[in-house]
């Protein structure tokens, strides 16, 4: 009994999971995910503070939260909540096109360490990549092939969504650029009947102005 | 799973747990904000001998190029470029250490950038940990998901290509009709200007010389 709970204790212990990077008391960072609608995003996170005295990093820091933010693309707010040091959010995006997924930390304790440095942990899955198979196969119970093919069906289904996508985003770029099209056929055509009458009223006007002058 | 038997029931919770845990494949797949005259670095734990690879580009922003380096745990810099649009980089790891990659926009001073990457570390995990540790070779069902499997993979990824090139030439698009229509109104306006200020000043010329012509026939 002893030692799978050792096991998982030095797991949870064990470095980075994955990526992470330095961010400063007050920074916000922001990360781009352009995802098609109806796909599940899950991120996890995990901090580590700068310990000034002992010059290293502190496995975990009690007391520390970072406030999630994430905005659709019509820049409306999905989440926006405050988590823990370490902590796990999830959102389904309901629009495609690009979500903004924004970190920074709340602590005010900081402010004590001068040039405090925040280590942050950072892993976002998207789509596919966030289904927990093990998890799956122990709920459905299904056997080792059959776990193979629901990964199959998976990856088909999230290209499926992004080709929709890719149709979508197709036809704005369309409509952009026939509207530039538009534009620069309207405007071309306005500029240059602008310069036609322009001169035509010089003409006119000088004309008029020289025949009182009595020069003409 | 037959050992599983052996266990206590709370062990084999515990187990499942260290499971569900230990199966995300190392390295990270982000699009992030540069902004101007910055430079943001990313780290990683790599094995030695793991290979890893740095895919990155630029997708709004300026001239569309970055600045990119990587460094190993010993501070050696193992890539270097400057000003790329797009890249790719993969690297055997000889040291076991924290790597440390930079995107650096300091060359540029009001353009900020939207950087993608992916930095993928080793091989991919097997979705259940008991498979990597097969007696036995797969069978054809088996071998058929994983070649459909890898298969799939390619396609995800140049569906990604694909999205980031899209991506990039729709914000040139969308930039290039705002521009249209700004220097169409501006070009509008400088005409009018212009003519105006041409009636104007011939005007004013005449105006002065008219004392003269009138002293002369008069």
């Amino acid at each position: 009994m002893g030692r799978p709970a050792l096991l998982l204790l030095a797991l949870c212990a064990a470095g980075a999971r994955g990526l992470y990077f330095h961010i400063g008391e007050t920074e916000k960072r922001c990360f781009i995910e352009e995802i098609p609608d109806e796909t599940m995003v899950i991120g996890n996170y995990r901090t580590q503070m700068w310990d000034k005295q002992k010059e290293v990093f502190l496995p975990s820091t009690p007391g520390l939260g970072m406030h999630v933010e994430v905005k659709d693309p019509e820049g409306k707010v999905v989440l926006s909540r405050q988590y823990g040091s370490d902590g796990r959010f999830t959102f389904t995006s309901h629009t495609p096109g690009d979500h903004q997924i924004c970190l920074h930390s709340n602590s005010t304790r900081m402010a004590l360490f001068a040039g405090g440095r925040l280590r942050v942990h950072l892993d976002i899955q998207v789509g596919e990549h966030a289904n927990n198979y093990p998890e799956i196969a122990a709920k459905d119970k299904l056997t080792e092939l059959q776990l193979r093919a629901r990964q199959l069906l998976d990856q088909v289904e999230q290209i499926q969504k992004e080709q929709d996508y890719q149709r979508y985003r197709e036809e704005r770029f369309r409509l952009t650029s026939e509207s530039t099209n538009q534009r620069v056929l309207w405007w071309s055509i306005a500029q240059t009947v602008i310069l036609i009458l322009t001169g035509i009223w010089q003409m006119r006007h000088l004309k008029s102005f020289f025949e009182a002058k009595k020069l003409v | 799973m037959g050992r599983a038997g052996s266990h206590p029931a709370s062990a084999r919770l515990l187990l499942l747990l260290v499971l569900l845990r230990a199966e995300r494949l190392p390295g990270a797949e982000l699009t992030f904000e540069l902004p101007d005259s910055a430079k943001q670095c990313f780290h990683e734990d790599v094995e030695r001998g793991a290979r890893f690879s740095l895919d990155y580009q630029v997708i709004t922003g300026g001239h569309y190029d970055v600045d990119c380096y990587v460094e190993d745990p010993l501070g050696n810099t193992i890539y270097r470029e400057t000003k790329k649009q797009y890249d790719s980089f993969t690297h055997q790891a000889e040291v076991k250490g924290v790597y440390q990659f930079c995107f650096s926009n300091e060359f540029s001073t009001f353009s900020h950038k939207t950087v993608y990457f992916d930095f993928q570390v080793g091989d991919e995990p097997p979705i259940l940990p008991d498979m990597g540790n097969r007696v036995t070779a797969l069978t054809q069902m088996e071998s058929a998901c994983v070649t459909i499997h890898e298969a799939l993979k390619t396609v995800i990824d140049s569906q990604t290509h694909y999205r980031l090139r899209e991506a990039q030439d729709r914000a040139r698009a969308e930039d290039l009709s705002s521009r249209v229509s700004c220097w169409s109104v501006g070009e509008v306006i400088a005409l009018l200007v212009v003519s105006f200020s041409q009636v104007l000043l011939l005007k004013a010329f005449f105006t002065e010389k008219r004392a003269s012509p009138q002293a002369l026939h008069s």
